[in-house]
């Protein structure tokens, strides 16, 4: 009796938040609305039994993506005057209503349309489980049945990340992204980013080692690693990292680069690329996530700084 | 009692959702930073209480990166609201 | 024996939502940004404490319940400075 009055509640809040975070006239308002969003849909993900996703929601949707639309905020502050005098003609409205409509109906129609057992492979994931080893199918899954996808999720963040540095200018590449943040070193914000971050690295460490048998696992570890990381450099207790260090860019792309080794290596004793050895699965899954980690969180962090804006002092 | 959890949970999603009304109307930026705030510890409340009801202990790590991101998501916003204060001067922060 | 347990998680759960209600209400009806964030910051903290203290007894388990103190902690911790930084950030934004 309590539980569809709960889900109701939370759904027409959510809904709210939604078109308030499209309609709001102040972006800053807008961006805290979506944020907001995110937090709550965690919620909604833990009551619909999705720890993991709860998880990466709680993580990327409520505070990365957030800090994220910030800087976003930020550097459209400049061309928000212009735009707010601009008037779509009412053919332009009309088209854009047409256009969300239509794609709006044609969800609903799709998600009503939907089959009453949906098509699932869980029954067959569930056996086969064992034998890679991890307890939580949703990292067997992600690394062991369907790891190239994973492997090309991977290359995809590193390419976004290269995609991202190539809008910084170009007499400033391999320097420092970002403004140099400044904060009062004795001040609240420091002792934050003092106590904060060894909280966090131990909690995001326990989430990715837990991720084997329990919800969690190396993404939402790295987001959480990457926020610490981001929290320190915005107290000014550390500055943004200059991007043509080679550590740097060798954390990069150690994960894929490990991945792929794995694979090479799994065509040439199991007969698949990145196929598993009989009794190597374990193994080798806890080499390729304790090679991603660095490159998730190295990857995050400097796509929420941006591109690189200040010439590194050599 | 996994009834009353829920309801208890039920009710402090209520209390965020009117408290949301707040951060709406709010006329400055800060009632917006309170935003990330309320949901900190409203959220992370009435997932204690559906983890405890349902009995899925990893709940309680849904519940702390829940607090972790939201105190970062709430740093953000002062950070932001900061600099759009000072954009050409480089003042000292008082944080 | 568990029947007190339960009990003492009810009366200190509905503690704890009566503090979420007076910390909305504080944050709706609290005149400017300082008092909202007393209300918010203070009576939600003693509310998530109190609902902790109520699901201790719940826990199955000396680490899930050391979990549960790990998050009011970090709450704790977090939302104190944040509403100092919120504060300050307001109160530079008044004219001098």
């Amino acid at each position: 009796m309590i539980a569809p009055v709960v889900s109701m509640v939370v759904v027409a809040l959510l809904l709210w938040l939604a078109v308030w975070s499209v309609v709001a006239h102040d972006a800053f308002l807008a961006v805290a609305a979506f944020v907001v969003y995110g937090l709550l849909l965690a919620l909604v993900w833990v009551r619909l039994a999705g720890i993991d996703v709860a998880l990466t929601e709680a993580a990327i949707g409520g505070g990365l993506t957030g800090a994220l639309l910030l800087g976003a905020v930020g550097r459209l502050r400049r061309t928000e005057a212009a735009l707010s005098t601009e008037h779509a003609g009412t053919g332009t409205r009309i088209a854009a209503a047409l256009l969300a409509v239509g794609v709006a109906g044609g969800l609903m129609i799709a998600v009503t349309m939907l089959p009453e057992q949906p098509p699932t492979l869980a029954p067959l994931v569930v056996p086969a489980l064992p034998a890679t080893g991890v307890g939580n199918p949703i990292t067997g899954v992600l690394l062991a049945f369907r790891a190239l996808d994973t492997l090309l999720e991977a290359i995809v963040l590193v390419i976004a990340l290269i995609g991202v540095w190539s809008f910084g200018p170009d007499h400033a590449w391999g320097g420092r992204p970002g403004p140099r943040y400044s904060a009062d070193p004795n001040g609240m914000l420091a002792y934050l980013a003092r106590v904060l971050p060894p909280l966090g690295i131990v909690i995001g460490i326990y989430l990715f080692w837990a991720g084997a048998d329990h919800p969690g696992g190396k993404f939402q570890s790295a987001t959480i690693l990457a926020a610490m990381w981001m929290l320190v450099q915005m107290a000014a207790l550390a500055d943004t990292p200059r991007t043509d260090r080679n550590i740097l860019r060798a954390g990069i792309v150690v994960g894929p680069l490990v991945f792929i080794v794995v694979g090479v290596f799994g065509l040439w004793t199991a007969g698949a690329f990145l196929g598993y050895p009989d009794g190597w699965s374990k193994p080798l899954i806890l080499l390729i996530e304790m090679a991603l980690l660095p490159t998730l969180v190295l990857v995050l962090a400097l796509l929420m700084n941006g591109p690189a804006t200040r010439k590194a002092v050599p | 009692m996994a009834e009353f959890l829920l309801s208890a949970a039920a009710f402090v999603v209520l209390m965020v959702a009117i408290g949301l009304v707040r951060v709406a109307r709010g006329p400055g930026r800060a009632e917006r930073m309170m935003a990330a705030q309320l949901l900190g510890t409203g959220a992370i409340g009435a997932l204690l209480l559906v983890g405890a009801a349902t009995g899925e202990g990893s709940v309680v790590d849904v519940a702390l990166t829940l607090a972790l991101l939201s105190a970062f998501a709430s740093i953000a916003f002062v950070k932001f609201a900061m600099r759009q204060d000072q954009p050409a001067a480089r003042a000292e922060d008082a944080l | 024996m568990s029947t007190v347990l339960d009990v003492f998680s009810i009366v200190a759960i509905m503690g704890g939502a009566f503090f979420y209600l007076a910390g909305t209400v504080g944050l709706l009806r609290f005149p400017d940004a300082y008092t909202r964030l007393h209300a918010l910051t203070k009576a939600d903290n003693l509310g998530l404490a109190l609902v902790v203290v109520g699901l201790l007894p719940q826990m199955n388990g000396i680490l899930a319940a050391a979990k549960l103190i790990l998050v009011w902690l970090l709450v704790m911790l977090s939302s104190g400075a944040v509403s100092q930084l919120i504060a300050r950030s307001v109160r530079r934004q008044e004219p001098q």
